[in-house]
């Protein structure tokens, strides 16, 4: 019998190795990407006035005064104007920012826990039950999400967590259907089978060897909801079905200035700007994010 | 490794390790809206063979043939459609072998190296996956991670913490090997195990395979589609044709006087280096037929050099598990009708 040829690798120097994690060259990539560190940087600004904004703020939010509405930008000691009640724009915005940050995040981290268990359940049984689950996704798929998130905030009332639930239930569906074709496609990959051959259960497999290999792109699409679902929850607050006066939310304040649009049309136009830049920020930062794990090697 | 292989072994050395009787595998074909009618691919249709203790059983056959749907078979990673596994004289998935301790005993070695590492484990979580599914403590499992690793010839200290995508292919399949080995199995499936490596890395890990074998007392079922690697490894050679056996024999007969015309054909289209020893066959033409609807009477007859008129009408007789060397063909088949065949009994 012949004997067996010399290691190929071990003329290498010998050192302890230990190769960085798939996450932290992630993260090394994404460092690396100037456009995503910039709308990383002014989503960190955004949650910094999200948590802190109410200490930060230069005057009372909900202080009006009939005197002074609908100052211009600039105005000595408004900085960014006053509303139709006369309040402190610079500092309704970014209180708001509390508000409008937490109504778009809340419905996509929850539609992102739940729409990924329902993906990843159907998309590695597979068989009758993957038809059973996906055929019922596909129903709420089928209707234009504006439309769905209007029509059940409608049917379960105005209100914050009405919104948010209602917000919820339309990102299940598009996420779980995501979350279903990447785990049917892991599924067949040879490391699960071998996996499947050591004799490991579902639960194990999928624990150690799906989630790892399907969270990661879940995760990267759910980042890209969360611009649409600001947009629709401040839509939501804009038509009255979400926040209510005087609470500060940009889609809410966008409504009760839409009157002022043609008295200080730029102060009219400050909370959809927020909106805008706040989207752009996250979507920036989603496709950062998509690029840095797209990245094999 | 210190602890010696697992040596279960109740029915005694004559015993068959693994016997698989009237194994099938029908996959259907969805065409209609929940998937009614259509037909069936055959891809495994009833077959038998028994791999004996500590050998190592070759199984040829062209790309489409069954070869990887009966590895999977074996592995009972797809259920078949009929017939049984037995292991060890103790039928799989039954009371007495509950499937998952009949994979700490039958470990398989993946074609590609790559797809068959999680990309995101470090090879030694991954050769540790197994015997911790299994029970072993995380530390203990890393510590015989540890020691396959530098059974393979891979450095334990270079290799552990990295990741598949940082190794080359005879490396990875080198860490395959490994892990198949991490759960003390006595049977191991290669399928295809070194067909994706180049010629010089192959020969490292064949030597490798055989090394491995003496060492741990191993029985191999080794599929390839490459004959000289098979004819170098095997003891016994199982030839498979559309889903059936076709000829089954021990190598050095199979490769000198092979009995099946599909056999000589493919020995035809082997590369001799020994003008003596060139073989006058013809290699085989065109592709094999549809397994969806199988040519009458043997299957291999629309190709095959021999063929007679009762080719396309009678089955020949399958080739039973027991033979020493046998085909499934109508010319070694007594009293078939065939020209050529004998009119009486013959010993193989």
């Amino acid at each position: 019998m012949p004997t067996i040829a010399a290691p190929a690798a071990s003329v290498e120097p010998a050192e302890a190795q230990r190769s960085p994690g798939y996450w932290q060259s992630v993260g090394s990539r994404l460092l690396a990407d100037k456009v995503a560190v910039g709308a990383g940087l002014v989503v960190l600004l955004l949650l910094v006035l999200a948590l802190f904004g109410p200490w930060l703020v230069p005057a009372d939010p909900y202080q009006s005064s009939m005197l002074s509405r609908l100052k211009p930008i600039g105005s000595p000691g408004y900085p960014l104007g006053t509303d139709e009640l006369g309040r402190d724009m610079l500092s309704r915005l970014m209180v708001g920012a509390r508000l409008s940050l937490f109504m778009g995040l809340t419905p996509v981290l929850c539609a992102f826990v739940i729409g990924s268990a329902i993906g990843i359940l159907a998309g590695y049984a597979g068989g009758w039950v993957n038809t059973a689950i996906m055929r019922t996704i596909d129903v709420f798929y089928a209707f234009p999400s504006v439309l769905l998130a209007i029509a059940l905030s409608g049917a379960l009332g105005a209100g914050i967590f009405n919104s948010l639930l209602s917000l919820t239930i339309v990102f299940v569906p598009q996420i779980a259907r995501v979350a279903e074709a990447v785990t049917a496609q892991a599924k067949g990959r040879d490391y699960v089978e071998a996996a499947r051959a050591s004799g490991a259960n579902a639960f194990t497999i999928v624990r150690v060897h799906v989630l790892g290999n399907v969270l990661g792109p879940i995760f990267v699409y759910a980042t890209s909801l969360i611009a649409v679902s600001l947009i629709l929850a401040s839509g939501l607050s804009f038509l009255g079905l979400g926040v209510k006066p005087p609470e500060p939310e940009w889609g809410l304040m966008l409504n009760t200035l839409r009157t002022a649009i043609y008295v200080q049309p730029w102060v009219a136009a400050l909370p959809g700007a927020m909106i805008f830049i706040t989207s752009i920020a996250f979507n920036l930062l989603s496709d950062g994010l998509r690029s840095a794990m797209d990245n094999k090697a | 490794m210190s602890e010696p292989a697992d040596n279960t072994d109740r029915g005694g050395p004559a015993q068959p390790l693994l016997t698989i009787r009237g194994l099938t595998k029908h996959f259907a074909l969805k065409t209609g809206l929940f998937g009614q009618g259509g037909g069936v691919v055959r891809a495994v249709d009833s077959i038998d063979f028994s791999v004996l203790k500590g050998e190592t059983l070759g199984v040829v056959g062209e790309s489409g043939c069954g070869k990887s749907t009966t590895a999977r078979l074996l592995m009972q990673l797809i259920t078949p459609s009929a017939g049984e596994v037995v292991f060890d004289g103790q039928t799989v998935g039954g009371r007495d072998l509950p499937l998952k301790e009949f994979h700490r005993q039958v470990q398989m070695v993946f074609q590609d190296s790559y797809a068959s590492l999680n990309p995101r484990l470090t090879i030694e979580d991954s050769i540790a996956f197994g015997p911790m599914v299994h029970g072993v403590p995380r530390r203990a499992a890393l510590g015989r991670a540890h020691d396959l690793l530098a059974r393979v010839g891979l450095a334990p200290a270079r290799f552990a913490g990295r990741y598949p995508h940082e190794l080359s292919g005879g490396q990875r399949q080198r860490i395959n090997i490994a892990r198949a080995l991490a759960l003390q199995p006595r049977l191991v499936i290669l399928d295809e195990a070194v067909s994706a490596l180049d010629k010089s890395v192959e020969a490292q890990v064949l030597n490798l395979l055989m090394d491995l074998k003496a060492e741990f007392g191993l029985t191999y079922v080794f599929i390839s589609h490459d004959l000289q690697v098979v004819r170098y490894l095997s003891d016994r050679v199982l030839v498979m044709y559309l889903g059936q056996v076709a000829e089954l024999g021990p190598s050095e007969a199979l490769f000198n006087a092979p009995l099946h015309p599909y056999t000589r054909a493919l020995l035809g289209s082997m590369p001799a280096l020994d003008p003596d020893h060139r073989t006058e066959a013809a290699p085989l033409a065109g592709d094999p037929p549809n397994p969806i609807h199988p040519p009458g009477g043997c299957r291999f007859h629309p190709r095959c050099a021999q063929a007679a008129p009762v080719c396309s009408q009678r089955v020949p007789q399958p080739v039973a598990a027991r033979t020493v060397h046998a085909a499934a063909c109508l010319v070694h088949e007594p009293g078939s009708g065939h020209p050529m065949a004998l009119p009486a009994a013959r010993a193989a």
